[in-house]
This record gives structure tokens, C-alpha cells and sequence, in this order.
């Protein structure tokens, strides 16, 4: 990357020093409004986890004693749901490092439209807001799935109002990916070439195709919900004439597509860490970007795999079957170039690098699960299992999560200036890997056992391994307390990490930490690709680093 | 407290052979998993910062590399689809033999029918060694008749027919539970499969002594509902008869012209509830709809009815 010349006349301010609180509700500063989604995701994560905190409690013993009630139970899971999936893991990375990151990484100002951009933070705090309504006034009890009929004919908790938060947030979607798509287009600085774009910036390209294309789908589903609901309009009630299985294809022609929305920008992560902490090109970069919008094409075709046992007919399933284990080839090409990528490197295992090759890990099982589950008799067995609960939370958790918090830590000296506590950092990312394994590898077990998914209560002979799970949840929960402690703690003390701790290419390292309004005070022009780092010269450095200190 | 199950009850044929594909996958699971996590740990051990190794020239991409592990993937895939899908084919073939057992789902229970006309709720026997068809029904929402031990489920719907068939191989007591969430009580939606041997099982369903079989009681709600009136020797109705009509194609009129549709549960089912829609072709569109007025349990009946007088000729 060239590196603009920072000349330094009278000092620019730089986008955090500002106080007011009109200057934070009326940004249109893309960073500022990374902060208000990180601020509000952060919330959600933490009243989504209190919910499965209380779930996981439950379920210590076969017996409902907890919770006094199976209607209690049956809203928390649906609270857990759609405010982890919603609220917090569709709008995580993108919203949050995407936001703040994608412009500086291209090497512009700001989004394409910057108004847009707040209006979508805007969009989806009220989306938010009637979600908390909705748990303090009562609750909904259909799951995040929404299943017809039961939810249009016989639950008598909040769906509609649940359908309306679902349908304003996923606008806010919809504007981020549209923002995204039109900034990559235009505003990339002169001589960033597609080839040249960060892989974290093709993976949200990718990301936001499938956020334009598949959300108004969800937006109709939840429309529809409201409608039959209300008015009875007989599309998905069979009294009528309707066919409930027909929700379900709408449901996860977006709510598949939505796995990917959730793990894509993941990868995008996870492909900026690697080389940075490995001090070396990332291996395969064109089979990694092509590999992003690979996926974000297959996402649109595999939605029946969720509905192997539902009714539909066996050749519409076998068809899905194998649609969905090519998703497996773009999946697997990823996971191997980043591994081969630690090849000949000068590898440093600081906090981000650690979260990154715990996802690759976790990620890997997620998707070899995955294979099982495309597999038509096996997921005939564990369909409606705690083996899906256990692999979509290798994917969303082990995967997203990781992913998220990664780049937190990666990018937190340039959001905010300061360094973390790379003690307290590292620990947390063993106690999340140590927990999360703790908590869902007993749950594949569970399915494969055949416990049930959505059980309030169940045969005592699965309780040793809730009890694990149980114990592991609660190791998770400290290993996700941490970082928001010593982050918050961290702000204390005045900026301490210049521009580029990790000595990264990005240009997004180019800046002062925390960036000025601006982004750049020189037009940027990129002369040369991305990730070149070099192995030896770290290696050269980090001796020079030792005989200084010897000496 | 060491004594929990870690591997389900095999009880039929298709959960070893699904237990075998399980194998084989998790085999390839192990193996990857393995490979990613050693290939990590050997590279963060062998070319960590300060360690003296050769670090020349890392390479940046190898199309032989991708090509390796793009083809291996593909290849362990579709090993895995076509043995999958080889199993997942079975559970679409019942054999003929199969005891027809009618199962209607509601909130939060399971009403059960054996052919021989004993019924029973949220319990189902059957004989060992016996291939059993479950012909199931909701009468409100979706429910999902699962049992571990056989490794099958099949959503159950409202309005519809799905059918499940095993053969039990081991004698025992084996989890039925409701997977689909189906409300409030979902978690209770649970029963027990009792596997006995068929001396048992005769036993057992002679207990409550012989009553009618469910075609007889099929028969009797045939009668009682009118459908006789028209469908037997009417001198004034018009009405097709239904003896030697099962499981063969009934030509249907249509606005262009005549369709068939096979005489199946479902085609029985819309008749009865949405006479108008399929109308057997030379009739007139005259029976009136049962909607609302023949619980699904019965329903079940008299098309079990209907089906035991497939092979009986018409009187003339």
C-alpha cells in the first residue's frame, strides 16, 4: 500500500472528539455510526446471552424448575433467537467493523450515502426497541422460525408485533448492503483494483449481495404472517386452503442466505488477521475472494435442506441435498488457504490471532457437521435435534462470534486509540474456546441421542450432558464479560496506540488512531496489493527487538 | 453417574445402516478436523517469531494446491450423497406387508389406530420383526413424529398425509417424541415404541377384547354419515362406486378435458372434505362437502374402508 505522508501542521481532530450528544445521534460519520451499532449490539449480545444464561439453567435438571412455567421457556428460546440472529448477529461485523472499516480500507471519506447510513442505525433501534417491548409486555412463543400454523392460527403471544420488528430491522439491512455495494463500486480510491481490495472488503461485498436479494423475501414471509393473522387470508392455514409448508420455503429462502450474511463477514475477519499475525501474503487470495461470492450465490439455492423431513417431496430433497454439499468446496477452500497461509510465516499469537485460528477451528467442525446434515438420512435422524442446535452454534458462535470478537480486539487500537490488556485479552480467548467446546460438543451428542430441540423438559438419561453444558455456558459467559470490561476499563487512559501497533498494510493503519473526521488528510493512491507483509523482515525486526533489549 | 447413553439404541434395520453412514462421516469429520488442528499447531510451533527456520520466499498460491483440495472435498461429498441418499430412497418404500397403523397428532398428544381396530394414545406396540407404516395426520399444528432408536422422523401437518414406515429388530421399550415445536406442552408430546414378540402383541391387542377392526368401524361411519346412500345401490344418485376404486387412477374432468389422479389417502381425503374439486369424470359435481363434520381420527376409518374393498368386485 502507499503510504500517504502524514504531515502533521496543526494537528486534525479526530472523529471521537466531539462530546455533544447531538454530535453521536446526528453523525453521519461512517466510524461514529460503527459506534452506535457497536454500542447497541453490545446490548443485545449481552440480553440475548442473560437469556440462554436462563435457559441453560433450565435445562440442569429433566424437570421445568427454573422457569415456573413451559410457556416461560418457549418465549425465552424465541427471545434468544431473533435478538441473537437479528439483532446482534446480522448486524455484528458488518454493521460494526464494516461501518468503520470498509471506507478506510478503500481508501474513501466516507460510505457512498452517509445519511442512509445513520438512517439505517436509526431503522434498527426502533426494529430493537419494539423487540424489547415485546419481551417486557409478554412474548412471543413460535420460535425464531415463525412455523405456520402455529403461529398464524394458534399461539396467543405477540406475533405480529414480532413480524413488524423483524420487518423494520431487516430494512436496515438492507440499506447497510446497499450502501456497501454502491461504496465499492465508486469510491475506491485510484488505483485500488478489485485484486487489490482487502479480502474483508470482498467478503462484505458478498455479504451485502445476499442482504439486498434475500431480506425483502423475509420482509414478504413475516407480511404474510401478519396478514393471515389478522385477517385470515388463507395462504398458509390448510382449513383454508393454504399450505403451510409454503411459509417454511419462504422462510429460509432468506433465512438460509441469512446463515451466510452471518458468517461471511466472518471470513472477511479472519482473512485480515492471518497474514497480519502470520507476516506473510495470504495464500490463494483469488480462490478466497471468489470463494466469498461463491457462497453468496450457492446461499440462494440450498433452502430446502432445512426442510428434508417437512413434507416436501424426496426428489425436491435429494436435489437440495446435493446443492448444499457444494457449499461445502467454496468452505473448504477457505479454511485451507488460511491455514496454508501460517506456512513460512512469522507467526505471533497476540489476542486477534488467537480468536482467528479458534474460528478456523470451530468453523471447520461447523461445516463438517454440516456435511452430515446435507447427508438425507442422517439429518432425517438428528433434524429437530440439539445436533442442529449444536452445529449452528459451531457456525453463528464458534464461527461469527469468534470472528466478531477478533476483530474487536484486531481493530480496537484503531477505534478507540488504546491498546488492550494483551494478558486479560489472551485469556478470554481461551476461556470462550474452552467454554464454547464445552458447551455445544455435548450438545451433538444429545442430538445424535435423539433429544429434542425446544424441550422444556426431557428424559433424565440426557441430563449428564446438559449438566456439561450447563457448566460449560457459564465458562463462556466469563469469557465474554472479559472483553467488555477491560474495553471499557481501557478507555480510561488517554490514546497509547499510535497508528499501526500490529505493523499491518491495511490503510486503514495508515491513519492516526482513532482516525481523523476525514479518514485521509492526502488523496490516497494505492500502488501495490494488499498483505505485503514479509517473514523475514519480522524476523529481522523482532531480533533487532531482542538485542536491544539484551544490550 | 457415569452410566448415561452416548449412542442411541439400535432397533431396525435402517438405524444400522444409518449408523454405519454416521460412522464413515464422522470417520471424515475426525480426520479433517485433525489435519486443521495439527497443520495449525505444527506451523504456529515450527514458524513462530524468533524461531530459526527457513523463511524464504513463502508462497502466495498454487493452483495445484487448490485443485487438491477443491477435488477431494468433491469427491468425499458426493461419496457421502450418493450413500445417503442411497438410505434416505429405503425410507420411502415401505414394504407391502406393512401393518398400516393411522396416527393423528394434536396438542400435546398422539392418537394411535391399529389395523385390528384397538386404539391407543401416545403408547404404540407393535410385533416384533413386523414392518409397520404409520399413516399420520395433525389436527392443529405441524408436529413431527420422531423415534431414536429406528433414526426416522416425518413431520406430521395439518390437512395432509405423511407416512413413516420401520421394522423393529429388537424387542423393547424405545422413545416416541414429538420434534417439530408445537407449543406449550412440546416438551410433553413424548411416548413409548414397545417392541414385543408377536405372541405378546396378539395378547396384548386382544386385552381390552375384540372389537370391530378400524375398517369395520370405517364401515360403520360410512354408513352413518350417508355415505352409503349414494355410493352403494342408489336407485335415485348418481354416485361412483367405491368397491376395486383404491390405489387405482380415477379419471378426473377438468376444463380442458380428462386428467387421472391415483386414488391414494389423499385424493379419498379431498374428496370427502372438498368433494367439488376433483370430480370423477361422467358425474355430477352433487356431493356435498363433510368439512368440519368428520373428525380426522374417522376420517382415517373410512378410508381404511375404502381401501379394504380395493380388491372386492362391484355388485351389479
Amino acid at each position: 500500500m502507499s503510504v500517504p505522508a502524514v504531515v502533521v501542521e496543526d494537528p486534525p481532530e479526530d472523529y471521537l472528539q466531539e462530546h455533544t450528544l447531538k454530535s453521536w445521534l446526528l453523525t453521519t460519520d461512517h466510524k461514529r455510526v460503527g459506534i452506535l451499532y457497536m454500542i447497541s449490539v453490545t446490548v443485545f449480545f449481552f440480553v440475548g446471552g442473560a437469556a440462554a444464561t436462563l435457559m441453560r439453567l433450565e435445562l440442569m435438571t429433566p424437570r421445568g424448575d427454573v422457569l415456573a412455567t413451559p410457556d416461560a421457556y418457549n418465549r425465552l428460546f424465541t427471545m434468544h433467537g431473533v435478538i441473537m440472529i437479528f439483532f446482534f448477529l446480522i448486524p455484528a461485523i458488518p454493521a460494526v467493523l464494516g461501518n468503520f472499516l470498509l471506507p478506510l480500507m478503500i481508501g474513501a471519506r466516507d460510505l457512498a450515502f452517509p445519511k442512509l447510513n445513520l438512517m439505517s442505525w436509526y431503522v434498527y433501534i426502533i426494529g430493537g426497541m419494539i423487540g424489547i417491548w415485546i419481551m417486557v409486555f409478554g412474548g412471543v412463543d413460535t420460535g425464531w422460525t415463525f412455523y405456520t400454523p402455529f403461529s398464524t392460527m394458534f399461539s396467543n403471544t405477540m406475533v405480529v408485533t414480532a413480524a413488524v420488528a423483524v420487518f423494520i430491522t431487516g430494512f436496515s439491512s438492507i440499506l447497510t448492503g446497499l450502501n456497501f455495494v454502491v461504496t465499492v463500486h465508486t469510491m475506491r480510491a485510484p488505483g485500488m483494483t478489485w485484486f487489490r481490495l482487502p479480502l474483508f472488503v470482498w467478503s462484505h461485498y458478498a455479504t451485502s449481495l445476499i442482504m439486498i436479494l434475500g431480506t425483502p423475501v423475509l420482509a414478504i414471509s413475516v407480511v404474510l404472517i401478519a396478514l393471515e393473522r389478522i385477517f385470515g387470508v388463507g395462504i398458509f392455514d390448510p382449513a383454508l386452503g393454504g399450505d403451510p409448508i409454503l411459509f417454511q420455503h419462504l422462510f429460509w429462502f432468506y433465512s438460509h442466505p441469512a446463515v451466510y450474511i452471518m458468517v461471511l463477514p466472518g471470513f472477511a475477519v479472519v482473512s485480515e488477521i492471518i497474514p497480519c499475525f502470520a507476516r506473510r501474503p495470504i495464500f490463494g487470495y483469488k480462490f478466497i475472494a471468489f470463494s466469498s461470492v461463491a457462497i453468496a450465490i450457492f446461499s440462494f439455492l440450498v433452502w430446502g435442506h432445512h426442510m428434508f423431513v417437512s413434507g416436501q417431496s424426496m426428489y425436491a430433497g435429494m436435489i437440495f441435498s446435493i446443492l448444499s454439499f457444494l457449499v461445502a468446496i467454496p468452505s473448504a477452500i477457505k479454511v485451507f488457504n488460511w491455514t496454508a497461509t501460517l506456512y513460512k510465516g512469522s507467526i505471533r499469537l497476540d489476542t486477534p490471532m488467537l480468536y482467528a485460528l479458534g474460528f478456523i477451528g470451530l468453523f471447520t467442525m461447523g461445516g463438517l457437521t454440516g456435511l452430515m446434515l446435507a447427508s438425507l438420512a442422517i439429518d432425517v435422524h438428528v433434524h429437530d435435534t440439539y445436533f442442529i442446535v449444536a452445529h449452528f452454534h459451531y457456525i453463528m458462535v464458534g464461527g461469527t462470534v469468534m470472528a466478531y470478537l477478533g476483530g474487536v480486539h484486531f481493530w480496537w487500537p484503531k477505534i478507540s486509540g488504546r491498546m488492550y490488556p494483551e494478558f486479560w485479552g489472551k485469556l478470554s480467548a481461551m476461556l470462550v474456546f474452552v467454554g464454547f467446546n464445552l458447551t455445544f460438543f455435548p450438545q451433538f451428542l444429545l442430538g445424535y441421542l435423539g433429544m429434542p430441540r425446544r424441550y422444556f423438559e426431557y428424559r433424565p438419561e440426557f441430563q449428564v450432558l446438559n449438566v456439561m453444558s450447563t457448566a460449560g455456558a457459564s465458562i463462556l459467559a466469563i469469557g465474554y464479560v472479559m472483553p467488555l470490561v477491560y474495553m471499557l476499563l481501557s478507555l480510561r487512559k488517554p490514546p497509547n496506540a499510535g497508528p499501526n501497533p500490529w505493523g499491518a498494510t491495511g490503510l486503514e493503519w495508515q491513519v492516526e488512531s482513532p482516525p481523523p473526521v476525514h479518514n485521509f488528510h492526502d488523496p490516497v493512491v494505492v500502488t501495490c496489493d494488499p498483505y505485503m507483509y514479509s517473514p523475514e523482515e519480522a524476523e529481522r525486526d523482532y531480533a533487532h527487538d531482542q538485542h536491544v533489549r539484551n544490550a | 453417574m457415569w452410566d448415561f447413553p452416548l449412542f442411541p439404541e439400535q432397533a431396525s434395520a435402517n438405524a444400522e445402516k444409518l449408523d454405519a453412514l454416521m460412522l464413515f462421516e464422522l470417520g471424515v469429520l475426525v480426520f479433517f478436523t485433525t489435519l486443521i488442528c495439527v497443520l495449525i499447531l505444527f506451523f504456529c510451533a515450527r514458524y513462530r517469531r524468533g524461531v530459526r527456520v527457513d523463511r524464504s520466499n513463502p508462497p502466495t498460491h498454487g493452483r495445484l494446491m487448490e485443485a487438491i483440495w477443491i477435488i477431494i472435498p468433491f469427491i468425499i461429498s458426493a461419496v457421502m450423497f450418493v450413500w445417503a441418499t442411497q438410505v434416505f430412497y429405503d425410507l420411502y418404500q415401505p414394504p407391502p406387508d406393512a401393518a398400516e397403523i393411522s396416527v393423528v397428532g394434536k396438542q400435546w398428544m398422539w392418537y394411535l389406530q391399529h389395523p385390528q381396530g384397538r386404539s391407543e394414545t401416545n403408547d404404540l406396540h407393535v410385533p416384533l420383526g413386523q414392518a409397520v407404516k404409520l399413516n399420520m395426520t395433525s389436527q392443529d399444528v405441524i408436529h413431527s413424529f420422531f423415534i431414536p432408536a429406528m433414526r426416522i422422523k416425518q413431520d406430521v401437518l395439518p390437512g395432509r398425509y405423511t407416512s413413516l414406515w420401520f421394522q423393529p429388530t429388537k424387542v423393547g421399550k424405545y422413545d416416541i417424541f414429538c420434534a417439530e415445536y408445537c407449543g406449550t406442552n412440546h416438551s410433553i408430546m413424548t411416548g413409548y415404541l414397545h417392541v414385543m414378540e408377536p405372541a405378546d402383541y396378539e395378547k396384548w391387542l386382544a386385552a381390552e377384547g375384540v372389537g370391530p377392526s378400524r375398517a369395520e368401524e370405517g364401515e360403520r361411519l360410512f354408513v352413518q354419515h350417508h355415505c352409503a346412500g349414494c355410493h352403494r345401490e342408489s336407485q335415485t344418485v348418481h354416485a361412483p362406486r367405491l368397491e376395486g376404486v383404491y390405489g387405482k387412477p380415477v379419471p378426473i374432468q377438468t376444463d380442458s378435458g380428462v386428467r387421472f389422479a391415483t386414488a391414494d389417502d389423499r385424493y379419498i381425503r379431498d374428496s370427502i372434505l372438498l368433494p367439488k374439486s376433483e370430480v370423477v369424470a361422467g358425474y355430477e359435481p352433487l356431493m356435498p362437502s363433510y368439512k368440519d363434520q368428520i373428525s380426522e381420527p374417522d376420517l382415517l376409518k373410512i378410508i381404511a374402508y375404502i381401501k379394504s374393498i380395493a380388491n372386492r368386485e362391484t355388485s351389479p
